[in-house]
């Protein structure tokens, strides 16, 4: 090895190591912008490093890159909306995985035709490997960005055929995969397998509904990740390998979490589990009880311990500032105020934390299911805003229920709960709830943001 | 190279991801999406020895492209998980 080498490896442990301990300052709110701060010098110097290798001999065109990507990203991250957020990290999961196919692109076109025979077939296999999930990965990333951006149709895309479509492509992987490896000097199998890789990533997203996208994002992002490790395999490039699993290993277990979450296996959301229609269950009975803004007040007024159930509904409604305001109100009055978040609430995992750490909520007020479950019946009220299946009872009570079987916030269990809904129209999955019509429920209709105002108003009139 | 050497590196790498992920707290799992599409931009470092070896246009430009993506990764998912960390706040008050 020779001196620059040996600096050069020797600093990818060094930045494998940050980010090691970045990732590890990520298990708490508290160290966590520190360890993304720690994380970041990781890249740094992995970069800089990289900058001595002596196959380097022009820096033009790195330039020309890293000025053009810097400022893109820069812009980004700067002006994205906090509501924004899947839709950009769907958009950068597009980008790592595009980033890894041209590396291995271009890794394959700096290898001379007649001196192809002379490299490992282990490089071939990984290289085609790279091309494959980096091109499903950026594929099926910008479906998930147009869905979740609403550029395109939310609702799964589902035809006859669907199923040997993707067993064809499958097939039509592994056999181009074996022309590629046998035959590297041979352009039409790179570009076969580059075109069937897209295309890939670009049905199996599109046949998938918009409900379900969290799981897929996720999925993405493992992908990337892996995608990342891939190219570092083919290049010989440890930090690569390193880093693309550790990526990996975060997006499955995140995907894992979701899927959780939902009582439903990874195969299930990837087939189009909700696509299929369900049997209508057993019909619900009972009366929907209206509570005006002014009642809910006197109820709150009364109340010493009040739980906040957030959906997606309460960031499109742009709710979160008026709740964090009645929040500081009810608190001023003697009560408690705590917020129980779904695993899947929102549009990605943890999407409710940051909106409601933009509105200021203090994240130790910020419960997860499980906590707030065993003590539900201590709870005088529990505002349900803009969420719905989430509260579903039906999960628990009715075995037709296409839902049956999710774990849920056990809101029902509440002394009092208001729902907060623009009407009594069923939610984003399409399923009936249950909760509308229990005898301790009361629907507070109209606009989220408008109501929790008219009971802020009511505060400051006495 | 050793093939099983790099192997070798995978499976330790797969173990270590698990563990350390496990423990971040659900929470923060917005910052960790966004603070991995960073990580993952480190096929930055692969594609800059593309770019700048000069061995043929075409690998320049797909390397140079290369660079520009995993740079828009690298520099928007730091800056955009920085963002977000500096919002969750424990007290009250501003």
């Amino acid at each position: 090895m020779t001196p620059i080498s040996m600096t050069i490896n020797l600093a990818y442990v060094v930045a494998a190591t940050l980010f090691i301990v970045g990732l590890k300052l990520l298990s708490h709110p508290s160290s966590a912008r520190r360890g993304n701060l720690v994380s970041s010098i990781g890249m740094l110097i992995a970069v800089v490093v990289t900058l001595l290798d002596q196959q380097i001999i022009s820096y033009t065109y790195i330039i020309i890159g890293v000025v053009i990507g810097g400022a893109i990203g820069a812009w980004k991250a700067k002006t994205v909306q906090m509501t924004a957020m899947p839709q950009m990290v769907s958009l950068f999961n597009g980008f790592g995985g595009a980033a890894s196919l041209l590396l291995a692109w271009a890794t394959l076109s700096a290898i001379a035709p007649e001196s192809r025979s002379a490299v490992s077939l282990f490089v071939f296999i990984s290289l085609y490997f790279t091309l494959l999930v980096g091109g499903v990965t950026f594929s099926g990333s910008i479906v998930a960005w147009g869905k979740l951006a609403e550029k395109f149709p939310t609702k799964a895309i589902i035809f006859t055929g669907l199923r040997e479509l993707s067993i064809l492509h499958l097939i039509g992987l592994v056999v181009v995969g074996y022309l590629f490896v046998t035959q590297p000097e041979n352009p039409l199998w790179l570009w076969l397998g580059i075109g069937l890789a897209l295309s890939f990533g670009l049905w199996a997203t599109l046949s998938i509904g918009g409900a379900d996208m969290p799981v897929v994002i996720a999925l993405l992002n493992s992908y990337s990740g892996v995608a990342a490790c891939a190219a570092g395999l083919a290049v010989a490039n440890t930090v690569l390998i390193v880093t693309g699993l550790l990526v990996g290993a975060s997006g499955l277990i995140l995907t894992s979490i979701m899927c959780k979450a939902m009582n439903r296996s990874l195969s299930n959301v990837l087939l189009s589990g909700f696509a299929t229609p369900v049997e209508a269950g057993e019909k619900i009975e009972g009366d929907i009880k209206v509570l005006s803004a002014q009642d809910a007040y006197y109820v709150l007024e009364a109340a010493q311990a009040v739980l906040v159930v957030p959906g997606y509904g309460m960031a499109v409604a742009q709710a979160q500032h008026a709740v964090r305001e009645l929040q500081s109100l009810l608190e001023s009055n003697g009560a408690t105020v705590e917020y129980a978040i779904h695993p899947v609430a929102g549009r990605m995992p943890g999407h409710m934390n940051v909106l409601l750490a933009e509105a200021d909520v203090p994240y130790d007020h910020l419960l997860e299911m499980d906590d707030v479950n065993p003590r539900m019946e201590n709870y005088d009220v529990v505002i349900v805003i803009g969420a719905n299946d989430v509260v579903n009872p039906a999960a628990k009570e009715m075995k037709g229920s296409p839902i049956y079987g999710m774990p849920v916030i056990e809101a029902y269990r509440a002394k009092t709960v208001f729902v907060l809904k623009r009407s009594a129209n069923p939610g984003f999955a399409g399923v009936d709830n249950p909760l509308f019509f229990k005898d301790n429920t009361r629907m507070v209709l109209g606009d989220a943001k408008e109501t929790i105002n008219s009971v802020i108003r009511e505060f400051g009139d006495d | 190279m050793d093939t099983i050497y790099l192997l070798f590196i995978v499976l330790l790498a797969a173990f270590l991801g698990f563990e350390l992920i496990r423990k971040v707290p659900a929470t923060l799992h917005t910052p960790l999406m966004s603070g991995s599409n960073a990580i993952s931009g480190i096929t930055l470092v692969g594609a800059l020895v593309s770019a700048g070896s000069g061995s043929g246009m075409l690998t320049t430009l797909l390397g140079t492209a290369a660079v520009a993506l995993a740079t828009i990764n690298v520099v928007g998912g730091y800056l955009v998980t920085d963002r977000m960390l500096g919002m969750f706040r424990k007290k009250d008050g501003k």
